[in-house]
């Protein structure tokens, strides 16, 4: 082996990281993903990292075009994660960010399930610090029930991967399927991770309450792990088609009245990842190509997306579209780097959007998922309103909020200038990412029926925006909490456990004050008995003591000759 | 200090109006272009005359509208979790 495994690259950093401080750390975070791409790079096609542990054959190492593809994603999405950090003075941030992306990418690569679990929950422990490092009750808060929320898809995983071992002695994770129940156990798994319907409100929990630079990270990693090991273990599952085109419908509601802008953009996260699923669902190699697209472009625009809102709350101390507006006169750079990730979640044509969500829409189409296509198509409209349009209008337009600060930190622009001109050069030369894709498919994005449409598409429900806004039908932000599905776990089933404890808490009482109540009668009725002249306690003479004895040898006498 | 700040570009109703105007005739030119141009289609629906950009605007205004009214059943005020939330910072006051 002429490499090492990618994830141990950035473990090594984050130890680096934690020991130095100022300019060394600076370097070693931007050396990190540059020399971990390079090695990538040199990595032979049939390298592998093959582990004796507890008598099973593990492998680190699983090189195919699918896992190179997600590495080289990786390693860009780290390496614009840890610019926009550069400013931080936060060694736990620094190092939880190194270790969080090292562990995605032992993910990625893991060869065989076992070791994709153990990365899974390195992801999981090392991403919470990115949350509690915000170091607010709110962020504490919500990252000990997104830390809970993670633990419980780890056991699910490891539940089912140890059913799978029993079932058919293997370790390999390639297609799973939902044929038996372990199956089951490792797609519910994933779904916990990739967000499914009900079970994706830690996303829209926790991501939010991270800091500015945290969420950058968040973002790109644990979903996208998440929808590749659904690539590789359940193509094709039926089931996932109508999942997906449910997660791309219904957060853009939720998105649509959300105060919090980072929370739009988290329920806009929820929606990308619909499209992706619906892709894995349906199977096909273009489809298959499409979500794997589609999760690359998505990393980098919603990234993008995710750091112009973080300057904005760096710069500000605000994320509510109702406190922000006005901002574009004061931030022009934010603004413009803001418009290109939304023209590119928005699938504008020569952005990168266009080029991988098309692939989706156009699998649908051809495997005659027509009512799934219509649900997507309304899902795309919809992400252009509150992710394109929303999101620059309340933060740098709208009404004046009278809030004057300038562009933010050199290297926060720089970070957002990397991933502006990557949206921007996918969009136009989409042909280096489709050669990358796991499978060969010639595909063209750009034919008139596609930009024409698209663009129609996009323009009137731009129109949609104003005419709404001009009737003043346009709900306005207001500073309030929407909620939503974490509701039940925060609020109604401790509303339901606390008269129940305390249901339990009165009767353990009771019973007790029973008990000690037949206690105390049994206590005065004994000492009753040896009060002075109770019936115990009375002098009793020897002669009638010497009866009863006789008394009763006599009825022992009597009983044995019977 | 406020009747001194420059005014910028947005500021004049002008301008805004212009944006406006832009996108007008944009989507303008959008609907017409189908006329010229021949669109292949694979959806039952596709071929309707001006079924895409009728299909954002409706989609895009019924998103709103149910959005509208699916707020009045989920808003709470904005304190609403602060005051009691699961699990508490050890350092807030228990309620």
């Amino acid at each position: 082996m002429t490499g090492l495994p990618p994830f141990l690259i950035f473990y090594l950093a984050a130890l680096a990281a934690a020991l130095t401080r100022g300019l060394p750390r600076a370097l070693i975070l931007v050396a990190t993903p540059l020399l971990g791409a390079l090695n990538l790079y040199f990595l032979p096609a049939d390298a592998s990292l093959p582990l004796g542990m507890l008598g099973l054959e593990l492998d680190l190492l699983r090189i195919d075009r699918m896992s190179t593809l997600f590495g080289y994603l990786f390693h860009i999405a780290a390496l614009i994660g840890v610019i926009y950090a550069l400013h931080v003075r936060d060694t736990l941030q620094h190092s939880a960010a190194l270790l969080y992306a090292g562990s995605a990418l032992g993910a990625v690569f893991a060869g065989d399930l076992l070791s994709f679990f153990l990365f899974w929950e390195a992801m999981a422990v090392s991403s919470v610090f990115l949350v509690w490092a915000r170091r607010t009750p709110e962020a504490y808060s919500a990252g000990v029930r997104y830390l809970i929320i993670q633990v419980i898809s780890g056991l699910l995983l490891l539940v089912g991967l140890m059913l799978h071992y029993r079932a058919t002695g293997s370790l390999a994770f390639d297609v799973i399927g939902t044929s038996q129940g372990y199956g089951w156990l490792i797609l519910v798994a994933l779904g916990l991770k990739a967000a499914f319907p009900l079970l994706h409100s830690w996303l829209v929990d926790a991501y939010p309450e991270s800091t500015p630079t945290g969420t950058v990270f968040l973002s790109a990693f644990t979903t996208k792990v998440a929808v590749y090991a659904l690539a590789r273990g359940f193509p094709g599952t039926e089931m996932l088609v109508y999942i997906g085109a449910t997660m791309a419908c219904f957060p853009i509601f939720f998105a649509v009245v959300e105060n919090d802008l980072r929370r739009v953009l988290a329920y806009s996260l929820v929606n990308q990842l619909g499209f992706m699923v619906v892709g894995v669902g349906i199977g096909s190699q273009l489809a298959i190509n499409g979500a794997v697209a589609h999760a690359f472009t998505d990393v980098i625009f919603k990234g993008l997306l995710f750091m112009s809102m973080g300057a904005v709350l760096h710069m500000t101390g605000r994320i509510n579209g109702s406190e922000l507006g006005g901002l574009y006169k004061t931030m022009p750079k934010t603004t413009i780097l803001c418009i290109v990730g939304a023209a590119s979640i928005s699938a504008f044509p020569l952005f990168s959007g266009f080029v991988s969500k098309s692939m989706i829409m156009s699998a649908a189409l051809k495997d005659h998922y027509y009512g799934v296509w219509l649900i997507l198509l309304f899902a795309s409209a919809g992400v252009f309103h509150h992710a394109g349009i929303k999101i620059p209008y309340f933060a740098f337009f709208a009404h004046d909020s009278g809030i004057r600060v300038s562009d933010p930190p050199g290297n926060m622009l720089a970070a957002m200038t990397i991933a502006a001109l990557l949206c921007v050069g996918i969009g136009v030369f989409p042909g280096l990412l489709y050669q990358a894709l796991p499978f060969d498919v010639s595909y063209t994005p750009y034919d008139v029926t596609h930009v024409l449409t698209q663009l129609q598409l996009l323009l009137f429900s731009a129109l949609a925006f104003v005419w709404l806004n001009k009737r003043g039908i346009y709900p306005p932000e207001l500073n309030a909490v929407h909620l939503d599905f974490d509701w039940t776990y925060r609020r109604l089933l401790p509303g339901i456990a606390r008269p129940v404890f305390a249901g339990i808490a009165l009767a353990d009482r009771q019973m007790r004050e029973l008990g000690n109540r037949a206690l105390m009668h049994v206590v005065a009725f004994v000492s009753y008995l040896h009060s002075p002249g109770g019936l115990l306690s009375r002098p009793v003479g020897t002669s009638a003591m010497v009866t009863w004895v006789t008394l009763l040898l006599g009825i022992y006498l009597f009983l044995s000759f019977t | 200090m406020k009747g001194e700040e420059k005014t910028y570009l947005f500021d004049k109703p002008r301008n805004v109006q212009r944006v406006l105007w832009l996108l007008y005739i944009a989507s303008g030119l959008a609907l017409a272009m189908e006329l010229v141009v021949h669109r292949h289609t694979e959806h039952p629906w596709e071929g309707m005359p001006g079924f895409y950009p009728l299909y954002g605007f409706v989609g895009c205004t019924v998103l709103v509208v149910v959005a509208k009214w699916m707020r009045r059943l989920i808003i709470r005020p904005e304190d609403y979790y602060a005051q009691r939330d699961l699990p508490q910072h050890p350092e807030r006051e228990a309620p």
